[in-house]
């Protein structure tokens, strides 16, 4: 099963537009609630920081019946230092990002924690790919 | 293992009901369709919350109720009353009056339900001292909102405080009490006066427990009925009798309405949410992980919280202000020191404490397509290939609630697709479907009284 949503620079006020669809499906699915939890976050993180960061972008999502794969795939600055990004608290947001509660520097660390697989691609000045998955069954 | 159906309170009398489907319009768990002309309830997705009984027209939705003689089945018959009972009657009818002709009307024993908040508010708020990995923790004080999470919302069971509600732990402590007194335990009859389905549910089928310690519910309409009748031929100058006073504290009394809970939690930042639609919202939002720094939340069904119960006769907002007026008057003897807040049940803190956790409460989700993941993902694909096919109008003719509802239907076999009017016309445009093919399939949903207005000429 194939999914797609775009993503708006700046729109943060539908942050969380494509995780609450994906758990609205994957609930459907006599999944564990652990595993919806973790797709849910991680995804939620993902979306956020593409809007946060990047001018625009789009997510895939696949499932089939043993995992859920997702890609977030954004037109923005791509990311300099990958290392530090994924260091917890190290954040580039900008103030007014902050201030809406968001850019703690959570984002990638979160989302490590909790998918089974995690892909970054990022070209500075082009974008940055993030791919995720989370398998069904342990 | 939990049973596959669940006791309901709210059943349809389908010689009343006229198909009308209002009721499933408004159902906030999909849990109602129209079919051969009357309304049906899918028992495992009702939550008893009691929309539905509010905004039928045709009093054709009532409550299952134990019928009000049946406390003669017992020779010790207890009356246990929530405060709200209380806030519909004029303030100028003082609480122990009304007591008394409970007494008159047959109970031997009147027990205030909310005496228990304390020893429940203490409990709550040691379980959150211990579980703060759970936050936001959810009170289980309202049952409807327990069972709109285990349908709806299975991932946060775990977020629910596993403490009896007060009515429980009343009745723990009065069966307690009468037996130390010498009460044959079988002589001993326990009836909770209600005011809203989801409570009758929660006794009859108990979340999380085998059996519940109350022998039986009375709705509170009928008995407010009763009382008031005889107080209004008692008249004006009549002496009631003394038989027991009100004892609660001016934070019990609050207690079962919005915010009643929040301002006895310990909790740095909670909610008070009321009105099961802004319930829903709220619980999406947690489920995404959204809400952050949160660690409680009271959630209630009904606008004004139990005051706004299907089975409260009066008005929601003036019941509140009445309750409100009584514990602002309490409030000032408490201040004065006219009042003990040490309520007799204290003494019995630490043997309710032991009993007041509920043992498990599973999830039972209503969402889930099939069992098996692959025949899930094919269902899905199915459902959203229907999706598209249907006109989104939510006209509700097909007989379910909205077009996503119908195509979920049709993918469970619960349903066709030419149910759907938009559907059934595009098939007679191209001559697929014959209008008398048609007409069969609206009799079918809405019965066959609403095509028959031209049969007598």
């Amino acid at each position: 099963m194939h999914f797609e949503y775009s993503i708006i620079e700046g729109d943060f006020v539908n942050a969380g537009a494509a995780s609450s669809a994906v758990k609205k499906t994957l609930k459907q699915l006599n999944l564990s609630p652990v595993v919806i939890k973790r797709v849910v976050v991680a995804l939620y993180e993902a979306e956020v920081n593409a809007i946060a960061h990047a001018y625009g972008g789009t997510i895939y999502v696949d499932i089939d019946s043993e995992k859920i794969f997702m890609k977030v795939e954004d037109r923005g600055p791509g990311i300099p230092d990958l290392e530090l990004a994924m260091q917890e608290g190290y954040s580039t947001a900008r103030p007014e990002v902050r201030d809406m509660g968001f850019g703690a520097g959570m984002g990638l660390p979160n989302i490590k924690k909790n998918v089974d697989k995690l892909v970054v691609n990022t070209k500075v000045g082009e974008g940055t790919t993030v791919e995720m998955e989370v398998c069904f069954v342990e | 293992m939990e049973k596959n159906t669940f006791y309901h309170a709210l059943q349809i009398d389908e010689d009343k009901c006229i198909g009308c489907s209002h009721c499933m319009k408004i159902c906030p768990t999909e849990a109602i369709r129209v079919c051969n002309g009357k309304a049906r309830i899918f028992e495992n997705r009702c939550i008893d919350c009691g929309k539905c009984y509010k905004v039928c027209f045709s009093k054709a939705i009532y409550l299952k109720q134990d019928d009000f003689d049946s406390i003669f089945d017992y020779k010790c018959r207890v009356a246990l009353v929530p405060a709200v009972f209380l806030g519909q009657f004029p303030t100028d009818i003082r609480p122990s009056r009304i007591y008394a002709v409970l007494y008159e009307l047959g109970f031997n024993h009147v027990f205030e339900i909310e005496s228990a908040v304390s020893i429940y508010a203490y409990l709550k708020n040691l379980y959150a001292r211990d579980h703060t990995d759970d936050y936001p923790l959810i009170s289980a004080f309202c049952p409807a909102i327990v069972r709109l999470i285990q349908v709806k919302f299975p991932s946060l069971v775990n977020n629910i405080i596993p403490v009896k509600p007060p009515v429980d732990i009343t009745a723990m402590y009065a069966r307690k009490l009468l037996e130390e007194q010498g009460c044959n335990p079988d002589d001993i009859g326990l009836f909770y006066i209600t005011p809203c389905a989801a409570k009758i549910a929660a006794v009859k089928s108990p979340v999380g427990e085998e059996k519940s310690i109350i022998n039986g519910v009375i709705n509170m309409d009928v008995l407010y009925n009763r009382v008031y009748k005889k107080i209004k031929e008692q008249g004006k100058n009549y002496v009631a009798p003394q038989f027991s006073k009100a004892r609660l504290s001016s934070d019990a009394i609050l207690s079962s309405l919005t915010n009643g809970e929040r301002r006895l939690c310990m909790a740095k930042r909670s909610l008070s949410i009321d009105e099961i639609d802004n319930v829903i919202e709220f619980l999406e939002k947690v489920e995404n992980d959204e809400i952050e720094g949160i660690e409680f939340l009271e959630l209630r069904a009904c606008d004004q919280s139990c005051a706004g119960g299907v089975l409260v006769c009066e008005n929601r907002f003036l019941v509140s202000e009445c309750m409100y007026a009584r514990a602002r008057k309490v409030a000032e003897r408490e201040r004065n020191g006219e009042t003990t807040r040490d309520l007799e049940i204290n003494k019995e803190r630490d043997y309710l404490a032991k009993n007041s956790m509920v043992e498990s409460i599973k999830p039972r989700s209503m969402m889930v397509l099939d069992k098996d993941i692959s025949k899930a993902l094919e269902k899905m694909e199915r459902i959203r290939e229907i999706k598209n096919m249907l006109p989104q109008t939510d006209c509700c003719f097909c007989g379910a609630p909205t077009c996503d509802a119908l195509a979920e239907d049709i993918v469970r076999d619960n349903a066709q697709l030419t149910d759907c009017i938009f559907i059934q016309r595009s098939l007679e445009a191209v001559d697929n479907m014959k209008i008398s093919e048609a007409i069969d399939i609206t009799k079918k949903i809405w019965g066959n009284e609403k095509l028959n207005i031209s049969n007598d000429e």
